[in-house]
Parts: C-alpha cells; structure tokens; sequence
C-alpha cells in the first residue's frame, strides 16, 4: 500500500516539476506546481509529517500560488518558446548540467553510506510530526529561528508594499474617481494610494480640507465634491 | 518505503528545477523553478528526518518554508513593479534593477 502510493505520488510530483518547466505558458507552469505540491504533501504524509504536510497544502498550494496566478494575470503570461535563446551549444550545456548534478546529488546522498538509508526509517511513536510536537520544537528549542522567521516575513510584506506600490503619485483626477461613504468619516485621502505615495499636496484644495463640521453639514459626503 | 527513493526523487525534482532555471527567460517560470528546487529540499529534509526518527528537520522543513514564501512575495513584487515601467518580462533583457 505504502509502495503503491509513493509512486503515485512521486510520479506525480516529477510530472508536475517536468510541466512547470516545459509549459511555454507561465500560467499553465503556475496550474502545474500546484499539482506538484499536492503530490509532495502525499509524499511529506508518508514520511510522517502530518503538519509539514498540511501547511504545505494551504499555505503553499493555496496562498501562495493564488498570489502566482494573480501576478501571471497581472503580467499577462506571454508565450515564451523554450530554451536558451544562445542556440543548441547552450541548450545542450544546460542539459549535461542538468545531468551532472543529478548524479552528483544521487552520489551524495544515496552513496553516503549512512547505514539507514536503505529502510524505512527508524520507529516512531504515533504522535510524530504532530502539530503539538513540531509546536513544542519551535517554540522551545529552536525559538530563535521561530521568531526570526516571523521578523523575515514582517520584513518581506513590507517590502512587497514598497516594491509594487505606485511611483510619482497619483493624478488628481484619478484619485476623485472613487468615492465612498468612508469620505466623510475620516479626513480626506485617508487610506488612498495618495497617501501611500506622499503625494497629498498633489492634490485640489477642496478634497483635502473636509472637517467633521463640513461633513455633518453636507450628508451626502463627497459626492458634491 | 526506503528512504533511498524519496531521495532518489527529491534529487530528481531538484535537477529538473535546475534545468528550469537555465533555461526559461520568463522571470515568473524562474521563481517557480527556484519554488520546485527548494521543495526538493524540503522532500530531502524530511525524508532524512524520518530516518533519523527526530522532528528537527520538519522544523527546517517549516523554515525553509516561510524563506520560500518571503522570496516570493519579494520576486512577485519585482515583477509588477517591472512590469509598471513597461518594461519587458525577460531576464535577458533586464541586466539591471537602478531606475
């Protein structure tokens, strides 16, 4: 049964890491390495790490790759033709590269000798790679890296802002586009891709000048405006 | 299952997200690529634990992870704020990142 599913798994696993490379289509490349990952959860369950498994499926496959699918749609996944644009000589360097390090790496671990590797793994009790288990592990011993890992995100989520926000303002009139009832409930460009970008003063007089007073006077909001 | 073969298929998927990487100009495909690489890793990682019969290595595993998401959400931006500039989606043809 084991065997049965490991190599349904890695079968699958190969063919979706083979699709992502071979897709001329970053969008079909994007569908492939979720199934990819899929596969690998199956892979990472029958190693034993349920909670490896599971994060894998909804943080990889699924926050993650929806951010991949929104960003290729962004973009506009255009068609590539595949292989290096040097011609045959670089393709079939690449191709002994690719060769090379397969074997090299099928040296380095399956030829390590380590006296394990040909079995199943040492016995584990039932609750191995349990949440409580891997919980206790990052919380106890390795709470350093747990906490620098969350500083490395709160790191890169700002960063995504900084990158993808939009440079040298926003035009006034772009910006009077949109309104909402929220207008008249905080002080004007609040919250809008003006204020993101500093570019307040860019903006007409009257749209950033609205008081509570103004507000209570004027019950349609900014839409007069 | 002998952990052999799950090393035997975390080498092959780390080949292959190699082989991507030289190959496609698309710096989306790229990212996947490195994405399959660092899976292959982790396959390793935890096989390896579960030779050893210890969690640390799925602790890793959980690491490697959050590095892969945060490399991520980094390389998506890049490319939108590329893409903002109208510049072209090719690493060919972006040889620099000023301006």
């Amino acid at each position: 049964m084991g065997e049965v599913l490991f190599f349904v798994a890695g079968m699958g696993a190969v063919a979706g890491a083979i699709g992502v490379v071979i897709m001329r289509n970053p969008f079909y490349s994007v569908l492939a390495l979720v199934s990819h990952l899929l596969s690998l959860a199956a892979l990472f369950l029958l190693l034993r790490a349920e909670f490896i498994a599971a994060a894998q499926v909804i943080v990889y496959a699924g926050a993650v790759m929806v951010l991949y699918v929104f960003v290729v749609a962004y973009v506009g996944g255009q068609d590539e033709p595949i292989g290096p644009r040097a011609g045959a000589g670089l393709k079939a360097i690449s191709a002994v590269f690719g060769a090379a390090l397969f074997v090299e790496l099928c040296i380095a671990t399956l030829g390590s000798g380590l006296q394990l590797i040909d079995t199943p793994g040492t016995p584990v009790g039932a609750s191995f790679g349990s949440p409580a288990e891997i919980g206790t592990l990052l919380l106890t011993k390795f709470l350093l890296s747990f906490e620098i890992a969350s500083f490395l995100l709160l790191i890169a989520a700002v960063g995504a802002v900084v990158l993808a926000r939009r440079r040298g303002g926003v035009s006034a009139a772009e910006e009077q586009a949109r309104y909402s009832a929220m207008d008249v409930l905080r002080p004007a460009s609040t919250g809008t891709m003006a204020e993101a970008v500093g570019a307040r003063h860019t903006l007409p007089e009257a749209t950033v000048t609205t008081t509570p007073e103004e507000a209570e006077d004027a019950p349609t909001g900014g839409r007069d405006r | 299952m002998d952990i052999g073969w799950f090393l035997a298929v975390s080498a092959l998927i780390f080949t292959i997200g190699a082989a991507g990487v030289l190959t496609r100009r698309s710096p989306l495909v790229i990212l996947l690529c490195l994405e399959l690489m660092l899976n292959a890793a982790n396959l390793a990682l935890i096989a390896f634990a579960r030779m050893h019969g210890s969690q640390e290595g799925q602790v890793f595993a959980l690491i490697v992870m959050v590095v892969a998401a945060c490399e991520v959400t980094i390389g998506l931006g890049i490319i939108v704020a590329v893409n903002r500039r109208r510049l072209p989606i090719d690493v060919d043809e972006m040889q620099e990142l000023q301006g």
